[in-house]
């Protein structure tokens, strides 16, 4: 069973320690150990195939050189044979039968570091695919268990007391007012600046001497004086 | 200075812009793995959190615990949260179990751990945005 049905089944059956009941702490370093040697593999195969290809590029020129002494060979023979130089042309058809010996060694060997080379390839990828599934299922592991730890340490934040969440309708409630209250200081605020505004006009009004509370006073005094009598 | 320390320091240093206005305050919880609470000015009682896990930047916001979800319409909210998921943006719905508080719906971003100090507060604004949203169009399956 691979890592993420059996880190399903632990979720579903509310295991709290996910994480931890896949693969313990010293389960992970066994993982990550067999991930950093899959790497290792890699790293020698890549070094592996190098070393192939190398080789079968060499093959490959020899092969080259080999078709070449073929073709002028066969050329030499046909112009010994040509000038009736029989002894000639047989020593040329021993160099040929020699040197097509050798080619088709060399065509074998070719034949051989080719298919090694496929060979090592498919294994490489088929390693790069392991890895990156080991890595993913690790990261899951990891991260369950990360968030688990976290959480505990962000629950512990919230004091020992504080068993359950705060009430979320509530904070939202409080969250608005502190908004509404903020909106309204604002309004309060502009309202307040225009009437500073207008304050100023008043105290130049005052200043003039056409205030309205000047005139109030005025007006109180002349009441007063009609009262009393004067 | 930790690494969720040192991205801190980047977030703070972000333009207002980018944080959407919001003013974030990092303080960093002890315990077996570096987790930072970002308290969001206003919004003090959804803190966000975030924490490295493997090859990622977790930020996780809580919603509410199982206790507050209305028994008879867990299934309806449940439904509800997967076809939410896709349009949210850059968050996704989460339980995440724990011993002490039972399990504990979230809302939560993955991000890589190469990502600029602009694209985590941009991520942390979004998410807060988020959360409250998802609170006020979930609040008729809670209690």
């Amino acid at each position: 069973m691979g890592v993420f049905s059996k880190l399903f089944t632990a979720i579903k059956g509310g295991v709290n320690e996910a994480g931890e009941a896949i693969i313990d702490a010293n389960g992970v370093r066994i993982y990550e150990q067999e991930i950093r040697e899959s790497k290792e593999n890699l790293a020698k195969a890549k070094q592996e195939l190098t070393s192939l290809m190398a080789k079968k590029m060499n093959v490959d020129r020899e092969i080259n050189s080999l078709t070449k002494d073929v073709a002028k060979y066969e050329e030499h023979g046909v112009n010994a044979l040509n000038k009736g130089e029989e002894a000639l042309a047989v020593e040329v058809a021993e160099k040929l039968a020699e040197l097509e010996n050798e080619l088709t060694t060399q065509k074998g060997a070719a034949e051989q570091f080719a298919a090694h080379i496929s060979r090592v390839k498919n294994l490489m990828k088929q390693s790069e695919r392991k890895i990156a599934e080991h890595e993913r299922e690790l990261s899951m592991v990891k991260t369950t268990e990360s968030v688990h730890k976290a959480t505990k340490s962000i629950s512990a934040n919230f004091g020992a007391g504080a068993t359950k969440m705060v009430n979320a309708k509530e904070s939202l409630e409080r969250i608005k007012k502190r908004q509404q209250t903020f909106e309204d200081r604002m309004s309060a605020a502009n309202e307040l600046e225009s009437e500073s505004d207008s304050g100023s006009l008043d105290s130049k009004l005052a200043a003039a001497g056409i205030s309205e509370t000047n005139s109030a006073k005025d007006d109180m005094l002349a009441r007063l004086r009609q009262k009393a009598g004067k | 200075m930790s690494e969720l320390q040192q991205l801190a320091k980047g977030i703070s240093e972000v333009d207002e812009e980018v944080r959407q206005g919001l003013e974030f305050d990092f303080q960093p919880l002890p315990g077996d793995v570096d987790v930072m609470q970002v308290t969001i000015k206003e919004r003090e009682e959804m803190p966000v959190y975030m924490t490295m896990a493997d090859n990622q930047l977790l930020c996780i916001c809580y919603l509410w615990d199982e206790s507050q979800v209305n028994a008879d319409k867990k299934h309806e909210m449940s439904d509800a949260m997967l076809r939410m998921n896709v349009p949210m943006p850059l968050s996704s719905f989460a339980i995440i179990p724990s011993e002490e508080r039972g399990d504990q719906y979230a809302i939560f971003g993955a991000m890589s751990l190469n990502s600029s100090s602009e694209d985590i507060a941009l991520e942390l604004a979004t998410l807060s945005d988020n959360a409250i949203d998802a609170i006020e169009v979930m609040s008729e399956y809670l209690i």
